[in-house]
């Protein structure tokens, strides 16, 4: 990749992925580990004339980036634990609403307050199940600060394309990490806008979906007049309460996902032949994996790595040919047990699964997943 | 000649869900009237709301409207704002929404200066769950939730938002349907956050368990219990006693907080 | 002003140039119309408002300004309103 060479933490690779993209409105609140993705958009910004705001807490920042995301500006929030579920009431109203948007969370430790300043992966459920009731889930989790940044990219492309939220999950650990990176030039990277209307006002449907499943958006203020709810809602925009019109609409939010996998399932399968164990693992925990696997290698036995980038929707081909041909998958993932529970879930009992697990604040080291390598070997 | 709504209404939308005798009607025809005197641009007009009985006025007018989430219109209204300033922002919302769950976005679009105007059907009650009370439920009075009488005291729209910094601040009530709609075209008119505190009834379920009369004694009770602020100045404390102060409280020229964020761009954006 | 064009029922009640119009599908039947008319005009028939008396209207516009359904139109006769 050409560009410009830089060295920057994780956060800063976020928001400078973000301008990338074509970001011109943040809204946020300050939070660890977290901030520096707004302290780095406050100064730059006003500078390509965008907007930043620090709102009184986090519901009203994701309430914010949805109305400024209205407007036609592409809209990012940045938060973690404590403020990712402050976020989920109206990341809910953003998947019904089909307004995109884009939310960080740099995981750390929890329940609660938990460990702030603390890396951990113990969010990733609630990147699926967060806010309440039926609704489609995207959710990135990039590994590196190179990753951060094209993977930032990747998630406005798709909040665009699909008119839904999605979450970028990283962690204190590649948030704060500094790791030499570079900047694509302008082009080099594709950027996806919302689909636009291109019938006249009059004849506007907010969510007609004749064309398609995710129907045209238009900006507030360019003369198409609308109605936005938080209700279920017909293609005119307008609340209906009609079962015959409700379940489609839930089916068309769940569809918009399960119908475009080709854009969203990204993940790296490394293959060993005749490897008897396989790896699955995100994020910083696919680091300790990558070293872990190394380590193996040099002791002889071969194991194979299924490095999830998109978590969310989980990508069940891959793992169940992992199941198919390895006798144990070994899950290495900073909370007591959560994506271990999609890998048992999608190989159906093809293979054996454990789970390497640490909440305490501290990352998975590569020895703890060799020891566990060693004990199913 | 008659004012013709329907120019402003969208087609097909009336009669709304509104309870019979519900001054929020009496509200949102005011509001539209006052739209009409300013002489907004529909297409560059967003109205906004939260949850409830009056968050669902902007389904039926043809502006660009945005019904949110509890509490949140102010905070969805603020990034319309700055995602784009030359957009007329108007929120509406009532007590409930305004004040307890969107509380703390009230006090600080408040202390933001941002030029949105917020409209709070203030009808002392929880409508649309079936009258349970409020933060504007006066001291004793009887709610679904308050069934011995509510030992909450009030906030007071108009001193709350004094305190916390909105530049125009102002109350009138349904039955003065006229001064509403000026107070709401000067508001819109005012550059920078104006609150509008307009005083409503619900017949339903606040009237009805507080004996307080049909829908038009309650609104008649405002004719007879209201004192404008300017007529207050001359009139001694006792005559003044259990009455409702209306009229416009505060109207005061600083900063707007979009202008100042175009400052900084200006400042800045040279930088590249 | 050209007449407005309905889709739905109406109730004209017309006395020289001053017209109501009352929209019965609007109408909820809260009475505030029939209470503040100062002039008595007005009366509940079958739970709605119905204009009995309109060579008494005083074009005074309670009525209008204060129905909150959108239900009752006066058309001034002597004054030139507001333009549309």
């Amino acid at each position: 990749m050409s560009g410009k060479e830089v060295f920057y933490q994780g956060n800063e690779a976020c928001a400078e992925g973000a301008l990338y993209a074509g970001c011109r409105f943040f809204a946020g609140y300050p939070i660890t580990p977290s901030t520096e993705v707004a302290e780095f958009l406050a100064r730059r910004l006003p500078r390509v004339g965008g907007a930043f705001i620090q709102m009184e807490d986090e519901i009203a920042a994701m309430a914010a980036v949805i109305g400024a995301s209205l407007v036609g500006k592409k809209s990012l929030t940045a938060t973690s634990g404590p403020g990712y579920s402050l976020k989920m009431e109206n990341l809910g109203y953003a998947c019904i609403a089909e307004v995109p948007c884009v939310i960080v969370n740099v995981m750390r430790g929890g329940p609660s307050t938990g460990l702030p300043t603390g890396p951990s992966q113990s969010d990733v459920m609630q990147a699926r199940w967060g806010t309440h009731g039926d609704h489609p889930a995207i959710a990135l989790a990039p590994a590196s600060v190179q990753e951060i940044f094209t993977e930032t990219v990747r998630a406005f492309n798709i909040s665009e394309r699909l008119r839904t939220p999605v979450s970028l999950l990283t962690d204190e650990i590649i948030g704060h990490m500094r790791e030499r990176i570079i900047i694509p030039p302008e082009g080099e990277l594709e950027i996806w806008d919302r689909p636009r209307p291109t019938v006249p006002p009059e004849q506007y449907k907010p969510y007609d979906i004749s064309e398609g499943i995710i129907p045209p958006m238009a900006d507030f203020g360019s003369g198409y007049r609308y109605h936005v709810t938080g209700l279920n809602h017909d293609e005119t925009g307008f609340p209906t309460n009609k079962p015959s019109l409700v379940q489609p609409e839930e089916e068309r939010l769940m569809a918009k996902v399960t119908e475009n996998l080709d854009i969203l399932e990204k993940h790296e399968y490394t293959e060993k032949e005749g490897a008897r164990i396989g790896v699955v693992s995100f994020g910083s925990s696919a680091r300790s994996s990558r070293a872990a696997i190394g380590l193996a290698a040099e002791a002889g036995i071969k194991v194979d790595f299924l490095r999830l980038i998109t978590l969310w929707p989980f990508p069940e081909d891959a793992a169940v040919q992992m199941a198919d041909k390895v006798d144990t998958i070994i899950v290495p993932e900073m909370n007591l047990g959560q994506m271990i529970e999609e890998v048992q879930r999608s190989i159906a009992g093809r293979a054996e699964v454990v789970g390497v697990n640490r909440a305490d604040g501290e990352p998975i080291t590569p020895a703890q997943i060799l020891d566990r390598i060693r004990e199913v070997a | 000649m008659t004012f013709n709504y329907d120019e402003y209404i969208r087609p097909g939308k009336l009669p709304h869900i509104w309870c019979p005798g519900c001054a929020h009607g009496i509200v949102m025809k005011s509001i539209i009237r006052a739209i009409d005197r300013v002489g907004l641009e529909k297409d560059k007009t967003v109205i906004v709301s939260g949850i409830g009985c009056a968050s669902r006025m902007p389904g039926y007018v043809d502006f660009n409207t945005l019904h949110t989430t509890h509490g949140r219109s102010l905070a969805f209204a603020t990034g319309v704002k700055m995602a784009d300033p030359e957009l007329n922002v108007i929120a509406v919302a009532g007590d409930g929404d305004a004040l307890a769950i969107g509380g703390n976005h009230f006090i600080h679009t408040c202390r933001r200066n941002i030029d949105i105007t917020m409209i709070v059907f203030n009808n002392n009650i929880y409508g649309m769950t079936g009258g349970q009370f409020s933060p504007t439920t006066p001291h004793g009075r009887l709610a679904s939730t308050t069934p011995y009488g509510n030992p909450d005291y009030a906030f007071d729209v108009v001193e709350l938002s004094i305190g916390a910094g909105a530049s125009y601040v102002s109350r009138s009530t349904a039955y003065h349907a006229i001064p509403l709609e000026r107070q709401i075209a000067d508001g819109i008119a005012h550059k920078g956050f104006s609150v509008i505190d307009a005083l409503c009834t619900c017949p339903t379920t606040y009237g009805r368990r507080n004996k307080l009369g049909n829908a038009t004694e309650m609104l008649m009770w405002f004719k007879d219990n209201t004192v404008g602020v300017k007529a207050a100045e001359k009139m001694p404390p006792e005559k003044l006693e259990g009455k409702i102060l209306t009229g416009v409280f505060k109207k005061e020229e600083k900063p707007e907080y979009c202008d100042e964020y175009a400052k900084i761009i200006e400042r800045v954006s040279a930088k590249g | 002003m050209a007449e407005k064009v309905r889709q739905e029922e109406t109730e004209v009640a017309q006395y020289e140039e001053r017209k109501i119009v009352i929209l019965p599908r609007h109408c909820k039947g809260c009475e505030i119309c029939v209470l503040l008319c100062p002039a008595s005009v007005l009366e509940m028939k079958d739970f709605k408002a119905h204009v009995a008396r309109i060579e008494d209207c005083t074009e005074c516009m309670l009525c209008e300004i204060r129905c909150p359904d959108f239900a009752i139109e006066v058309y001034q006769s002597g004054k030139k309103g507001k333009a549309k």
